[in-house]
């Protein structure tokens, strides 16, 4: 008997999270991060989300739309765009109710320590910073043992949802990453109660190590709740081999993202349908591009 | 080889920075600091273990931006938290401002609750620099960067290290402050930001009056050195034929 089958659509992925959850966000900055599954959110009538993401657009995106009440991020940014626009006016107009601005690892300690079950876990990071003057909540611990060092606890990042793009999956949850690092989307999948694969393809189980090295499998089937195929389903993003960043188009994101004008109808041209749509409307503006 | 730059002189005083620390990973943070770090690579410190700033280590020393031939390691970001908790590197970032203690702020301008300014982050800067040697690289060094006390602490200089404990301030270890006019640290009295040299041409009362704290200057003050023929000719030849230095120092 063959496991079952996972394969679902976006709108049932989005149809599962419920407003008030816990969601961490897989990729890396304006690296594959599962944008087709944050658009689908944007569509949503999801509200008052607590959002965990190393930041690019998904956080950019989710914070203009006044979907996240709750942010727990390192940074945001889209890389060869330095500051995120729609996120730094959201910090700017203080439109985020709840802002949690943690070191970068402290966020890897955060998640592991939600994938083993501890409530959490000692580093260095964050000590002597204004981390912990922001985030009163994370209190620091003294080692037991003789040399007393007092550490920062990091509290785990445990999360309702986990959702990541990988380049490859199984109908049944397995995926591999092809590009060029893993990032930490094993560990937002070890840390949520419900995890959504989105891949730009769908393959048979043979297929997923038939001309790919083993360790690229990076999640099991175990983990995984549910798998959408959303071809070029990153974009913006890099997906490494699939296809790199869109700088273009990200160079349009961002221009139009910082005059209001502009931005209404970027939201229009892009946003206002379903996902077909928005694939259809990215190419549409690749040919006037060329 | 004369006419030498500014912003040469700024690439041999990042190399310099990395100069000692032998095998250890070099990881800079934008071009300035990649361009020095591949300079040390090729010159004072072969050990250095460099990368494309992605996820592989690069055992040849490519020019800025191009692809490695020969790849020695695999450095996804998982790895570099690790590499950063285990202490076996030296980062130099940028700063948006630093102040007299040597605290660096790339999070936000103005009130945290509702900044002025948003801009990057804390990304790893608290990690950094409780965990391994960190340096900051200041393309324009003026009152607007160097603060009496910056808004955000992200980086942590000696002084708050030393208050937060041991666990703090054992691996803290703030080396250089590499700006477009000087060579500073923080080795000033009550670990302050103290100035050890300035670049050719420029003078102590234009790096006091482009600071805005009281910067320590002690008696030796020195000439930041100028490149060696041998080092003009890998800057403008080798790694950075097309002049992406001058994009952030051109004078």
């Amino acid at each position: 008997m063959k496991p079952r089958d996972k394969q679902m659509t976006i709108d049932e992925v989005v149809g599962r999270l419920k407003s008030g959850m816990t969601i961490g966000i897989g990729g890396w900055g304006p690296r594959r991060k599962p944008m087709a599954l944050v658009r689908a959110i944007l569509r949503s009538d999801l509200t008052d989300l607590t959002i965990v993401s190393w930041g690019g657009a998904d956080v950019g995106l989710l914070a203009d739309a006044g979907k996240i009440k709750r942010l727990v991020y390192a940074f945001v940014s889209l890389d060869s765009i330095p500051l995120e626009p729609l996120f730094a006016r959201a910090r700017q107009d203080a439109t985020i109710p709840e802002v949690c601005e943690w070191d970068e690892g402290m966020f890897f300690t955060g998640l592991k320590a939600a994938s083993e079950r501890l409530p959490f876990l000692p580093m260095r990071a964050g000590l002597g910073s204004d981390v912990l003057v922001n985030n009163p909540d994370i209190t620091t611990i003294t080692s037991p043992y003789g040399d007393g060092e007092t550490f920062v606890a990091v509290p785990a990042l445990k999360l309702d949802a986990a959702l990541v793009h990988l380049n490859r999956a199984d109908a049944h949850g397995n995926a591999t990453y092809l590009g060029p690092d893993p990032y930490f989307d094993d560990l937002f999948a070890m840390a949520a109660d419900e995890v959504y694969v989105s891949c730009e393809q769908v393959v048979d189980t043979a297929g997923l190590t038939l001309d790919t090295p083993v360790q690229r499998l990076l999640l099991s089937r175990m983990l995984v709740t549910g798998v959408v195929e959303t071809p070029n389903g990153a974009h913006f993003t890099t997906c490494t081999p699939d296809y790199e960043r869109d700088e273009k188009f990200q160079r349009h994101y961002a221009t139009s993202a910082a005059d209001p004008e502009a931005w209404s109808a970027f939201k229009q041209r892009f946003l206002s349908g379903n996902e077909a749509a928005y694939q259809a409307a990215v190419a549409a503006f690749a040919e006037e591009q060329a | 080889m004369n006419d030498i730059t500014r912003a040469e002189v700024c690439a041999t005083a990042v190399a310099d920075a990395f100069k000692d620390d032998g095998e250890i990973f070099g990881s800079p943070m934008g071009i300035m600091p990649m361009l020095g770090v591949r300079l040390a690579k090729l010159t004072s410190n072969p050990d250095l273990v460099i990368s494309d700033g992605e996820s592989l280590f690069l055992a040849g020393v490519p020019p800025l931006f191009a692809k490695a031939e020969v790849v020695e390691g695999w450095i996804p970001f998982r790895r570099v938290f690790d590499v950063v908790a285990h202490g076996r590197r030296h980062v130099m970032m940028g700063a948006t401002q630093i102040d007299r203690h040597g605290n660096q702020n790339i999070s936000a301008i103005g009130d945290f609750a509702r900044p002025k300014r948003q801009l990057l982050g804390s990304r790893g800067a608290p990690g950094n620099t409780v965990n391994n040697r960190t340096s900051y690289w200041v393309p324009r060094h003026s009152p607007r960067v160097f603060v009496e006390r910056v808004d955000v602490v992200t980086g942590v200089g000696p002084r708050l290290a030393k208050e937060a404990g041991p666990a703090a301030s054992t691996y803290n270890d703030i080396h250089r402050i590499v700006t477009d006019l000087a060579v500073l640290d923080v080795g000033g009295p009550d670990d302050t930001v103290r100035l050890l040299s300035t670049h050719p041409g420029v003078s102590v009362e234009e790096v006091r009056a482009a600071t805005g704290f009281e910067v320590h200057v002690p008696t030796d003050v020195t000439t930041t050195r100028e490149p060696t023929p041998g080092e003009l000719m890998l800057i403008r030849e080798v790694l950075d034929p097309r002049g992406l230095r001058t994009k952030e120092v051109s004078t």
